[in-house]
């Protein structure tokens, strides 16, 4: 509400709408991390399931005896969901503000690359959520194979259920692929825009060498995150990686 | 020149909007945008019908007073203020929509008037340096470097009209605040008060029931000043900066 009043008592930067978008750009800089990671760690399935599983193993014994096993992972779970909690709420807290901040639009709507932008960033940001959940309950929590003509013993190695093979068995589905293509669309155009904000919210981009560069780096960070994550899911689907 | 015109009545505060279409015949191209409303005015008062109310001062861009949508953007087509936009940059038998700017934070008065007092009371609650008044003091007594004096003047351009806020998708109003914390945090004047100004000022910006930012630039685009965006990237800085210094 228009208030005509000065805002009394002491003020807190940590209440600002300017700290919300900090910490969603520092939880966004997180996940940049991590799927760069993620993505780099997809590529092994091109040396075969058994190298992809070995893989996650390794994910599991990082700073064994320092921590038990596993302990490193789940340690990095946590810290990812919290951080995609943050996220969220600062998301849904500023999206919830600004509607109220314009509560009657305008007649003509302006074509300006702003209003698309931000529909890009929080419609694309709840596709990705969507996305992530069924991502998760698929390779995570239930292991779940829509492939028929992969039985449950195909998906094995050594008498060990492989994920490897499970990865090669639901990109052979075309529509699964579908589903993660639209995703990286969604995931691309959130780091186009996002790895450029999130440094202009940290304060990054005072010079315009600087803000070149941030540019710069989110058109590769998009690039690079959605080629290598849409190469393997292709492969599979074309045959030219069978897992074995 | 024949224009059609849907323009936004309402006549008062709390009353029902709605647009409103009229037809105007023969506006010249060398009118100012605002000259082609006191034409249209002029008709309605003739017909004994409320003329449409709208803000206007110095009508040569510099006061900051005037302010319309234009077609879904801020101060029309071009790179400039309402007042000083020409006809010439429309043509025969154009239908233009004229709105008022529309945020929380800049309530209707009337037709096309808004308050724009929240941008007021941001820059009291620390948009200022505190100084002893008195005989102005000698210019080259505190020496500011090239560098910084043509950035504070750049953001000192600001006339405050608010089509950042309008053009904003987040009714933010983050540009011309970030230009205020540039202009005063370039200067040397200016950096007592420095990390207190940043977190007041935004704290009140929030408060007035503006959105926040998401980099979109398009506020940037609407300025008729051109103040670049970098000036929201100076403001999340100190405002950074401003958590380390105070806690």
């Amino acid at each position: 509400m228009a208030t005509q009043t000065l805002l009394k008592g002491e003020t807190t930067a940590r209440r600002t709408t300017v700290f919300m978008k900090v910490l969603m750009a520092s939880t966004g800089a997180l996940f940049v991390f991590y799927v760069l990671m993620h993505m780099y760690g997809n590529l092994k399935i091109f040396a075969g399931a058994k190298a992809f599983d070995e893989y996650a193993e390794h994910l599991r014994e990082m700073l064994v005896p320092i921590l038990p096993y596993s302990g490193f992972l789940w340690l990095f779970r946590v810290l990812l969901v919290v951080a995609l909690l943050v996220h969220a709420y600062a998301a849904f807290t500023l999206w919830s503000r600004a509607n109220s901040a314009r509560p009657q639009r305008y007649a003509v709507k302006s074509a300006a690359k702003g209003a698309a932008r931000s529909k890009m960033m929080r419609w694309g940001g709840i596709t990705l959520l969507t996305w992530l959940i069924f991502h998760l309950v698929q390779f995570t929590i239930a292991k779940v194979n829509f492939n028929g003509a992969f039985s449950a013993e195909a998906l094995k190695i050594d008498g060990h259920a492989s994920t490897g093979m499970l990865v090669v068995a639901s990109f052979k589905l075309w529509w699964v692929v579908l589903i993660y293509l639209i995703a990286l669309v969604a995931l691309g155009m959130h780091l186009f825009h996002g790895v450029w904000s999130g440094a202009q919210t940290l304060g990054w981009t005072n010079s315009a060498r600087s803000r070149k560069l941030a540019h710069t780096v989110a058109h590769l960070v998009a690039a690079v995150v959605v080629i290598g994550f849409a190469v393997p899911p292709l492969a599979i689907l074309a045959g030219l990686v069978t897992g074995k | 020149m024949n224009l059609t015109l849907n323009i936004w009545r309402q006549d008062g505060p709390n009353a029902q909007g709605r647009m409103v279409t009229y037809q105007l015949a023969d506006v010249s191209e060398h009118m100012s945008f605002l000259e082609m409303l006191d034409v249209l005015n002029e008709q309605l008062v003739e017909k004994g019908e409320e003329p449409i109310a709208f803000d206007s001062d110095c009508r040569e861009g510099i006061c900051g007073m005037c302010g319309l949508m234009i077609n879904g953007k801020a101060h029309g087509p071009e790179v400039t203020t309402t007042c000083q936009l020409h006809m010439r940059s429309f043509h025969d038998g154009d239908t233009i929509t004229i709105e008022p700017w529309r945020a929380t934070a800049f309530p209707v008065l009337r037709d096309l008037v808004v308050d724009r007092s929240a941008f007021d009371r941001i820059i009291q609650s620390g948009g200022f340096i505190s100084v002893n008044t008195g005989a102005a003091p000698e210019s080259h007594s505190v020496p500011v470097p090239k560098a910084k004096a043509d950035r504070a003047f750049e953001s000192a351009k600001c006339i405050g009209c608010g089509a950042c806020v309008a053009a904003c998708p987040n009714a933010a109003g983050m540009l011309f605040m970030g230009a205020k914390v540039t202009h005063l945090g370039e200067l040397p004047q200016g950096q007592p008060e420095r990390w207190a100004r940043v977190v007041k000022m935004v704290s009140q910006h929030d408060h007035e029931g503006f959105g926040g930012c998401t980099n979109t630039g398009a506020c940037a685009d609407a300025c008729p000043k051109e103040i670049p965006l970098d000036v929201i990237n100076q403001l999340n800085k100190d405002l950074l900066a401003a958590m380390r210094v105070r806690g």
